[in-house]
């Protein structure tokens, strides 16, 4: 079951909303509707987060990503549609268990931190225990222990006038922590901080997430943060849903000229991961080969190396074509004295990375799967080249048909992108 | 060409007639009040004589000291002592209990009128216009009325007082409640803060500089009004002021004037502080 699953809703501003929902489902267009003085917050939202899941709501300035994370915690009324929580429906409930839900169960951080200016540090991380009636003494503890898990230790008495921006999202953060909710809401809570800071807190989010495994639903309008940190991410436009997938899928896949154009603009580099310049290798040599067989095929491929793998491709190195013409030379019988080691990477490497490590090596690189170490083809660099242009073809060939001649002489490593 | 004579409107009668069946009708009430209330003002004005003028100096001098600083402190002491010297002091002290009496009854209606003017539209609806003509009315004006339901002395004049020094108390509470900022109340809410909590642990503590510029203003207000009530015998010093008018005798009344000054400057930074300094805690 999942954590929260959001079921068409929609939130309509205004004094008689219900007019507006009916100007909305008669297919009127936003600015109809604005002119008729309602306002569409968001129209028909479904989406669903799984326990764990860090969920990233993105989209430009306007298009409703703020009047959908306030839907979640009902500081924005529902116009129309449920939002289920562990199977609840929060639109249903009654003040008292409301307050309850938004005690325990969920909790937020703003943009602009709106920490309480006349509380210490500590009093503010402490405020939603405060809130609950949990003591003093226990409180205190608690908000010191968030405090510190946010790195504020020794911060305890100050205020939060006399931290920085970056200190104060922290408290911010810890004031959320501190309540120990299952669900955690980010209103563009990083969009203030300098990007310095800002990546600082991304990291820290993530490793922070790894550890707690909470829900969280983080906005933002910055298509590398959410890149970087959403395991799936919901796009935006007009109040309306556009896409929501995985971050390969938004790349890879852009729903429509809107999101493609919101992702024309991303560092590729740092976004995309080794899997997606991914090729397959073509032609690869078997430890039984012999040295001849090794340099026939790199002579008919024109290779300046080949990779050697299993037969149940377990990755074992590559060997180089001067290193294979030195044992026709000499008469070698195995090639097993030839094979290099080499720096392969992980599929999930950052382009940037696979980048230096091109520069640093001669030949194209393995991919290998780190755990099961079978390789899963090859980085060239056209291949980085032909992804960085924006052009997938270069990326899907991994999903032709396998080659003609493959069965014995060719081990078809089709393992590509769509992996 | 004549214009039609249309008969003056009798709002002076009327008015006449309303007030006197009300204090035909309320007598009974505002006999008690005035009693009790001129009891409190009594106890307080013997209990601040019967204390040294030095032992009340001093004393000042320290409050001064903890919610102004140094500067002030010295300054009140100072200007209290000059006060003393000018055979001034039972005066002032008549008038300051006064002002103290006002000052407290005033925040005590103000604060909570004020809160539910900035918590319900409705109220402060209500509540505006009725503020709007409580400060406009010339403060005299008050007076009048005053004497026939609560007799000639203190606490006609601490009524009075009240109603002209009120406005701002309940002004600013309201001002002060509606300027915190949006998201902290989101803040409070998002966390499941009931209106009780959000109120006591948000809107009054954010609310509390302004609060206290609040009631500064409804101090200074009371005490130029507890000086005018001296026309109807609230003694003090205004008191002193108004013999002198009576007498043509400039020179103490300048003396009396000098007087109220200084202790308007007195009470004046004292509370001032008291607000700024929670500013600046933060
Ligand atoms: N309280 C409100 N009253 C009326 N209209 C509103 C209100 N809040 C939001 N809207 C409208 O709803 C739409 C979505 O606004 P929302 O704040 O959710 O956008 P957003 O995606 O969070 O934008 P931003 O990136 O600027 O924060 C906008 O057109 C906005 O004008
Ligand atoms: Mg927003």
């Amino acid at each position: 079951m999942s954590k929260i699953r959001v079921e068409k809703l929609t939130k309509i501003f205004g004094s008689h909303p219900h007019e507006g929902l009916r100007m909305l489902d008669a297919g009127k267009s936003n600015q109809e509707i604005r002119a008729a003085g309602h306002a569409v917050g968001c129209a028909n939202v479904c989406f669903d987060v799984e326990e764990g899941e860090l969920l990233v709501v993105m989209g430009l300035s306007g298009s409703g990503k703020s009047t959908l994370i306030r839907c979640l915690n009902l500081l924005n009324s529902v116009t129309r549609g449920h939002v289920y929580v562990d199977g609840e429906d929060i639109t249903a409930y009654s003040t008292k268990q409301l307050l309850e839900y938004r005690r325990r169960k969920i909790s937020m951080v703003f943009q602009h931190f709106a920490l309480f200016p006349y509380r210490t540090i500590t009093d503010n991380a402490a405020y939603g225990l405060e809130v609950q009636g949990v003591n003093a003494d226990q409180r205190r503890q608690r908000a010191r222990e968030a405090l510190q898990l946010v790195g504020l230790k020794g911060w305890e008495d100050a205020y939060p006038g006399q931290l920085s921006g970056g200190m104060q999202q922290r408290v911010g953060l810890a004031r959320a922590l501190a309540v120990k909710s299952d669900i955690l809401l980010m209103d563009e809570a990083f969009s203030a901080l300098d990007p310095l800071i800002r990546r600082d807190m991304q990291h820290e989010l993530v490793q922070l997430q790894q550890r707690m495994k909470k829900t969280i639903v983080f906005i933002t309008h910055d298509l590398d943060e959410a890149l970087q940190l959403g395991d799936r991410i919901v796009l935006m436009k007009d109040g309306r849903v556009v896409q929501f997938g995985t971050p390969e899928d938004i790349l890879n896949n852009p729903a429509n000229a809107y999101v493609e154009r919101f992702v024309e603009h991303v560092d590729l580099s740092r976004v995309l991961t080794a899997r997606a310049a991914l090729t397959r290798a073509r032609v690869v040599a078997y430890p039984k080969d012999g040295p001849r067989t090794v340099l026939h095929k790199m002579n008919e491929e024109n290779f300046t190396s080949i990779i050697v793998v299993e037969r149940d491709y377990t990755f074992r190195g590559t060997i180089s074509l001067d290193a294979a013409e030195q044992a026709v030379r000499d008469g070698a019988r195995n090639i097993e004295g030839l094979i290099e080691r080499t720096p392969a990477i992980g599929p999930d490497t950052q382009l940037t990375k696979v980048i230096n490590a091109l520069a640093a090596w001669p030949y194209s690189l393995p991919v290998v799967d780190e755990t099961s170490g079978e390789c899963l083809g090859v980085v060239t660099r056209t291949g980085v080249i032909n992804v960085l242009a924006d052009n997938p073809a270069s990326g899907k060939q991994a999903d032709d048909p396998g080659p003609p001649a493959a069965a014995t002489h060719t081990a078809a490593v089709a393992r590509g992108v769509s992996a | 060409m004549t214009l039609p004579v249309i008969p003056k409107f009798p709002l002076a009668r009327l008015l006449d007639v309303g007030l006197n069946w009300l204090t035909l009708h309320l007598a009974f009430i505002t006999r008690a009040v005035a009693s009790v209330v001129g009891g409190i003002i009594d106890g307080i004005t013997a209990g601040l004589t019967w204390l040294p003028p030095w032992a009340l100096i001093v004393i000042v001098g320290l409050l001064a000291w903890r919610a102004a600083g140094r500067r002030v402190a010295i300054w009140s002491v100072l200007g209290l002592a000059f006060l003393w010297n000018l055979r001034l002091w039972d005066a002032t002290v008549s008038t300051f209990t006064l002002v103290l009496i006002s000052t407290l009854i005033a925040v005590g209606i103000g604060l909570p009128i004020g809160i539910a003017a900035a918590l319900s539209k409705r109220t402060g609806k209500v509540v505006m216009p009725v503020l709007d003509f409580m400060q406009t009315m010339p403060a005299f004006v008050y007076l009048i009325p005053a004497i026939p339901f609560f007799g000639l002395g203190a606490v006609s004049a601490s009524v009075a007082t009240v109603i002209f020094s009120t406005p701002p108390a309940i002004r600013l509470t309201i001002l002060g409640i509606n300027q915190v900022p949006h998201d902290l109340i989101e803040a409070a809410d998002a966390f499941g803060s009931t209106r009780r909590q959000k109120l006591f642990k948000v809107q009054l503590p954010m609310a509390l500089p302004t609060i206290m510029a609040g009631v500064n203003q409804t101090i200074m207000l009371a005490l130029s009004m507890v000086v005018i009530a001296a026309m109807i015998g609230a003694g003090g010093l205004g008191g002193e002021v108004w013999r002198a008018i009576q007498r043509l005798e400039p020179g103490k009344g300048f003396t009396a004037g000098i007087a109220i000054v200084i202790l308007a400057m007195v009470l004046d930074r004292i509370t001032q502080r008291i607000g700024r300094r929670k500013e600046v805690a933060r």
